[in-house]
């Protein structure tokens, strides 16, 4: 029989090997990021020029001391009772310029979302824990509240949109149309949340 | 007919192992594409708290991150048992944060300087002190968007 052509074929049994070798390197070397969060701005360190004068009832005080427990407007409360006080807060519709309000108007609660601030203090001592899952419960008032403005507007709750806003994958063209309809919901709730310096406590 | 006698010799043929690498290569790309290279090592406990309404951090390339907890059990005899900062792979004081946080925005490129996120890693059982301390000096250097990275989960959790 007359010999083909070419070089013999090179072993491919070893290829597994080297395979394993470098998934195993990678697998020793890198980390699954799950890196999510809450999202929070700082305010700035330069105090605002012009002095703003905000009546006491649209200010939502919220105080936790060194041991974990809230003070929500001179009340001691359980911190499971806190997203709804601050919903009730924010949905109040005092002055009742807000249509889409489902408050109470309550006269000596917020006067409208616009006006309303959450104020949100916290000593020296408290437990990081803690001042997590305020935050969180704090936040989670706001977005209950997006949720349901979304739902009737867009048919869609507000974080789902939010979520597919951020994402890199989304299409330029939806991403337009999504951060109109993200917007406008902010507006309609915009999330005030102060940070007061911290107390130190003695 | 005598060509399909011819295979019937009795015994069991071997499995092919041919297609093992690409099974393997298969994974390994896997992995490649999903994790991301450690870049500095955890000197500090670092059990992140739960809370559920998060929000993802995209892009790696615009987040500086900051560790807070107490001293891993190797370096308690030198550092104690309070929580410390960590900025890199080093100990530091409240007052390196904001140098920490000029040298890491001088890194960038020039775009994302402005839109950079400075994540806080604090570990659960960490004080307040320590976090507003880190606050104000994030606000001297004007990084004022934070994320507070915390698991996914119910936030009472964290009271237990």
């Amino acid at each position: 029989m007359a010999r083909r052509g070419g070089a013999p074929e090179v072993s491919a049994g070893s290829m597994a090997d080297i395979a394993f070798l470098l998934l195993i390197f990678f697998l020793v070397t890198t980390t699954i990021e799950t890196d999510a969060g809450l999202d929070r701005m700082l305010p700035p360190i330069e105090p605002p020029d012009t002095d703003v004068v905000i009546k006491e009832k649209n200010i939502f005080q919220v105080n936790i001391n060194k041991s974990g427990q809230l003070l929500a407007d001179d009340n001691l409360i359980d911190l499971k009772d806190l997203r709804a006080k601050a919903m009730d807060f924010l949905d109040n519709n005092g002055d009742k310029s807000c249509a889409y309000c489902k408050g109470k108007s309550n006269p000596d609660s917020s006067d409208n979302p616009d006006k309303a601030i959450i104020s949100l203090k916290n000593d020296r001592e408290t437990k990081y824990s803690t001042y997590i899952t305020v935050q969180n419960e704090l936040v989670g008032a706001y977005n209950d509240l997006r949720n349901r403005e979304s739902m009737r507007l867009f048919k869609r709750p507000f974080v789902q949109l939010e979520a597919d806003y951020l994402n890199p994958e989304t299409d330029s063209d939806v991403k337009d149309e999504l951060k109109e309809k993200v917007q406008r919901i902010q507006k309609l709730f915009p999330q005030k949340l102060s940070e007061a310096e911290t107390s130190s406590s003695n | 007919m005598s060509k399909f006698a011819k295979k019937k010799d009795g015994e069991l043929p071997a499995v092919s192992t041919a297609s093992l690498p690409d099974i393997v290569f298969m994974l390994l790309f896997f992995f490649m594409t999903v994790t991301v290279m450690k870049d500095s090592s955890l000197k500090v406990r670092n059990t992140l708290p739960v809370a559920s309404e998060i929000k993802k951090l995209e892009k790696k390339d615009r987040v500086i991150t900051i560790y807070v907890g107490a001293p891993d059990a190797q370096y308690e005899k030198m550092f104690g048992t309070e929580p410390k900062i960590q900025l890199n792979d080093k100990f530091s004081s409240p007052t390196d944060v904001g140098d920490y946080i000029l040298m890491e925005r001088a890194k960038k490129s020039q775009e994302l300087q402005n839109v950079l996120t400075t994540s806080l890693k604090v570990d659960k059982d960490a004080n307040m002190g320590i976090i507003s301390d880190i606050k104000l000096e994030l606000r001297k250097v004007n990084a004022l968007k934070v994320n507070y990275t915390t698991g996914s989960g119910d936030a009472f959790n964290n009271l237990k």
